[in-house]
């Protein structure tokens, strides 16, 4: 097999305060008496300046038409890595070949300007992307197809939707055809319909012989897509493994540790303002915060948030899936109507949503607890799927004197009768 | 599909890594950030390109009464003030445009820098060559004014007004990919520009015939690659002045190490525009 990339090496230093996301310019006056030195030279060794490494002496091959995926926390310097593949920022050390185009969907929409229309955008966007004209045009009619944005395609794309906006942004991203392709977050957004066909789309990709990196909170869709991740963790490559052992190293290592996830400010996005993830937390009969439990055992579960404004018609809910990412349920804490009457519209305040899970449901197994707070059908305000994880002990759970593995996720203790039929 | 290349990504150093190979693969582009930056100069406006033409006739107009009607600047030959003004203010508006726009083509296309690779000289090179489009724009009503005058162009028109036009092309470039690099880092360069475009109209002689500038500065002026072309235009098109002498020739040479100094720190700094922009 040929290798498409080939990582050797890579560390990428920032200087605090300049990683990207954060706002700091240099005083002008202050460098100016240095300017004549600094030119011509880039900026290195300066006295008094602080350095992170966000990304540290990185290394691996990826053979063609592979899929592999990304996994680590936010600031473990998956970003950073992409950038550096995609050429958008030059590593500090080292080197990496790439072997063909890469195409990034690190951020789809990239140079969309508001007052074009949808086609000329199309046009100014695959040029971004390194297209070329014929290609585009060749293309254009898949394009407007994939995107669903038929009849608005001359309009100015400043009066689409943020849904449209997505589409189309993606349809053009999606049909550029590079040897390498870069998949960010970019599922997380969108309607379930559009995120089955990204997922369709990249699926082919695949299939055709293409390299794809794909990097993803999801586990699910991490472990859907890819055979193959590896684990990042504080700009280190510390695992490189089959999707699921690398899944499970990731959720055993990570931030799900102690039964209690808690949010910081710099975890949280900024648009999911006005709603401020606290912590979730899984408390045993007992009341002790833990992370293995009994099957036996009812467990309680606690999101505790802020809101910083009124929020109306908002839901705070879990989801409880497996570590291959089937879900088991959602749950919302304004599901019961009288609750939904009562918290209608829920003032800014500090608040503590609670549920149980009742004893003898859960199977014994590691399972994933996420978290949604959405109003529905205006606006989905903070999701992570990947929470927290939880590990269940079977210990007298119906079914226990015989020593086999049950199937499935549940394991309920059902009231079970036996008649003899004459 | 073609055997696929293989790129090295690895930090770079030096002037190898100018990569003008990769601006050439990127031509495409460059075209079409132009015809974007056309696009979209005058979307939702009612008047639409004709600000191309609003914007140096305006000029004219208080140009002519400042300076001529009031202040009663001298000019050389037998040229209507309004016809003398505006043969300067067509390359001074492409100048000053072009060296606006590329000044702030980085910043204000952050987010396609921080997103994805292309070479980062594409912009300020598209925001200079755009202005073009309104300088043509511009250029039919000098021609009308000059039949109105019934002011005949010389024979050099047509090999000088392209130098010219070359001339100023470069220095706003030169110029524009200095402070586009440095506005990814310093701010202060975008509350700067318009004291600068403004120094720089008065250092021109734009509203005033270079003849009054006296001896001992008309050196410091020759260093001002502007008014060569200033001067330049107002011979091959209205017959006024020497033509091109020694002066002509330190313009060009100082425009030129505008553009190398421009692009040798330009590719410097772009190293790190996505970290710090």
């Amino acid at each position: 097999m040929t290798i498409a990339i080939r990582v050797e090496n890579i560390s990428k230093k920032y200087k605090i305060g300049a990683a990207p996301g954060k706002f700091r310019y240099g005083m002008l006056r202050d460098q100016i008496s240095a300017l004549p030195r600094k030119l011509f030279r880039r900026e290195e060794g300066q006295a008094g300046v602080n350095y992170i490494w966000a990304l540290k002496d990185i290394s691996f091959d990826l053979e063609e038409g592979r899929v592999l995926g990304i996994i680590g926390r936010n600031g473990a310097g998956k970003s950073t890595l992409l950038k550096v593949l995609s050429r958008v920022t030059e590593p500090t050390l080292g080197q990496v070949a790439v072997r063909g185009r890469v195409g990034s969907l690190l951020e789809v929409g990239t140079g969309f300007h508001p007052e074009l229309t949808g086609r000329e955008n199309i046009f100014l966007n695959g040029a971004i992307l390194g297209m070329k004209r014929a290609e585009i045009a060749a293309r254009f009619d898949e394009i407007v197809e994939f995107s669903e944005v038929g009849q608005f395609i001359d309009t100015p794309v400043k009066r689409y939707s943020s849904g449209m906006y997505l589409r189309l942004a993606f349809a053009v991203a999606a049909h550029l055809e590079p040897e390498i392709l870069v998949v960010d977050e970019v599922l997380a957004v969108g309607d379930a319909e559009f995120q089955r066909k990204c997922l369709g789309k990249m699926n082919d990709v695949a299939a055709q012989g293409r390299t794809v990196l794909f990097v993803s909170h999801n586990m699910s869709a991490i472990l859907r897509l890819t055979q193959e991740a590896i684990v990042i963790q504080k700009g280190q490559l510390v695992k490189r493994a089959p999707t699921p052992a690398a899944v499970d190293f990731y959720l055993a290592s990570g931030q799900a540790q102690a039964g209690e996830r808690i949010w910081q400010a710099e975890d949280v996005p900024a648009a999911s303002a006005p709603f401020r993830p606290l912590s979730l937390r899984v408390r045993d009969p007992r009341g002790v915060v833990a992370d293995s439990f009994r099957s036996t055992e009812a467990l309680t579960l606690e999101m505790e948030y802020r809101l910083t404004a009124p929020i109306t018609g908002l839901r705070v809910g879990i989801y409880l899936s497996t570590v291959r990412g089937e879900y088991i349920f959602t749950s919302f804490d304004v599901d019961q109507p009288d609750l939904y009457e009562k918290y209608s519209t829920r003032p800014a305040g500090h608040y503590l949503s609670r549920c149980q899970i009742p004893a003898d449901l859960l199977n014994e197994g590691r399972f994933i607890l996420g978290v949604n707070a959405s109003a529905f059908g205006v606006k989905r305000y903070f999701m992570d799927e990947n929470a927290l994880a939880l590990t269940i002990d079977s210990m007298g759970a119906p079914g226990m004197q015989w020593a086999e593995p049950r199937q499935g996720p549940l394991r309920p203790r059902l009231a079970w009768t036996i008649e003899m039929a004459e | 599909m073609n055997e696929p290349t293989t790129v090295y990504i690895k930090p770079t150093t030096g002037f190898a890594a100018l990569n003008l190979g990769d601006l050439w693969q990127y031509r495409e582009l460059v075209l079409f950030m132009i015809w974007r930056d056309i696009m979209v100069r005058y979307k939702q406006t009612a008047l639409g390109a004709l600000w191309a033409i609003i914007q140096p006739v305006m000029n004219m107009l208080v140009f002519t009464f400042l300076f001529d009607r009031i202040a009663k600047v001298p000019i050389d030959g037998n040229i209507p003030y309004p016809l003398f003004s505006f043969a300067a203010l067509l390359p001074w508006g492409l100048f000053s445009t072009a060296l606006n726009t590329a000044s702030r083509s980085l910043t204000s296309n952050h987010n396609m820098i921080s997103k994805t690779y292309f070479p980062r000289l594409v912009l300020p090179m598209a925001s200079v060559l755009s202005g073009l489009v309104d300088f043509a724009i511009a250029f039919v009503i000098l021609i009308g004014m000059m039949i109105y005058f019934g002011v005949a162009p010389t024979a050099h028109i047509w090999w000088a007004l392209p130098i010219f036009l070359l001339l100023t092309i470069i220095t706003a470039l030169g110029v524009g990919l200095w402070l586009s690099a440095l506005n990814v880092q310093y701010r202060d360069i975008g509350y700067a520009l318009p004291f600068l475009t403004q120094f720089w109209l008065f250092a021109t002689p734009v509203a005033y015939s270079s003849k009054v500038v006296s001896g001992a500065w008309q050196f410091l002026y020759s260093l001002n690659p502007m008014a060569g072309v200033v001067n330049g235009f107002r011979w091959a098109l209205l017959g006024i002045g020497t033509g091109p002498s020694l002066e002509l020739w330190i313009s060009i040479g100082i425009s030129l190490a505008v553009l190398i100094s421009g692009l040798i720190y330009f590719r410097n700094m772009e190293r790190t525009f996505a970290d710090t922009i």
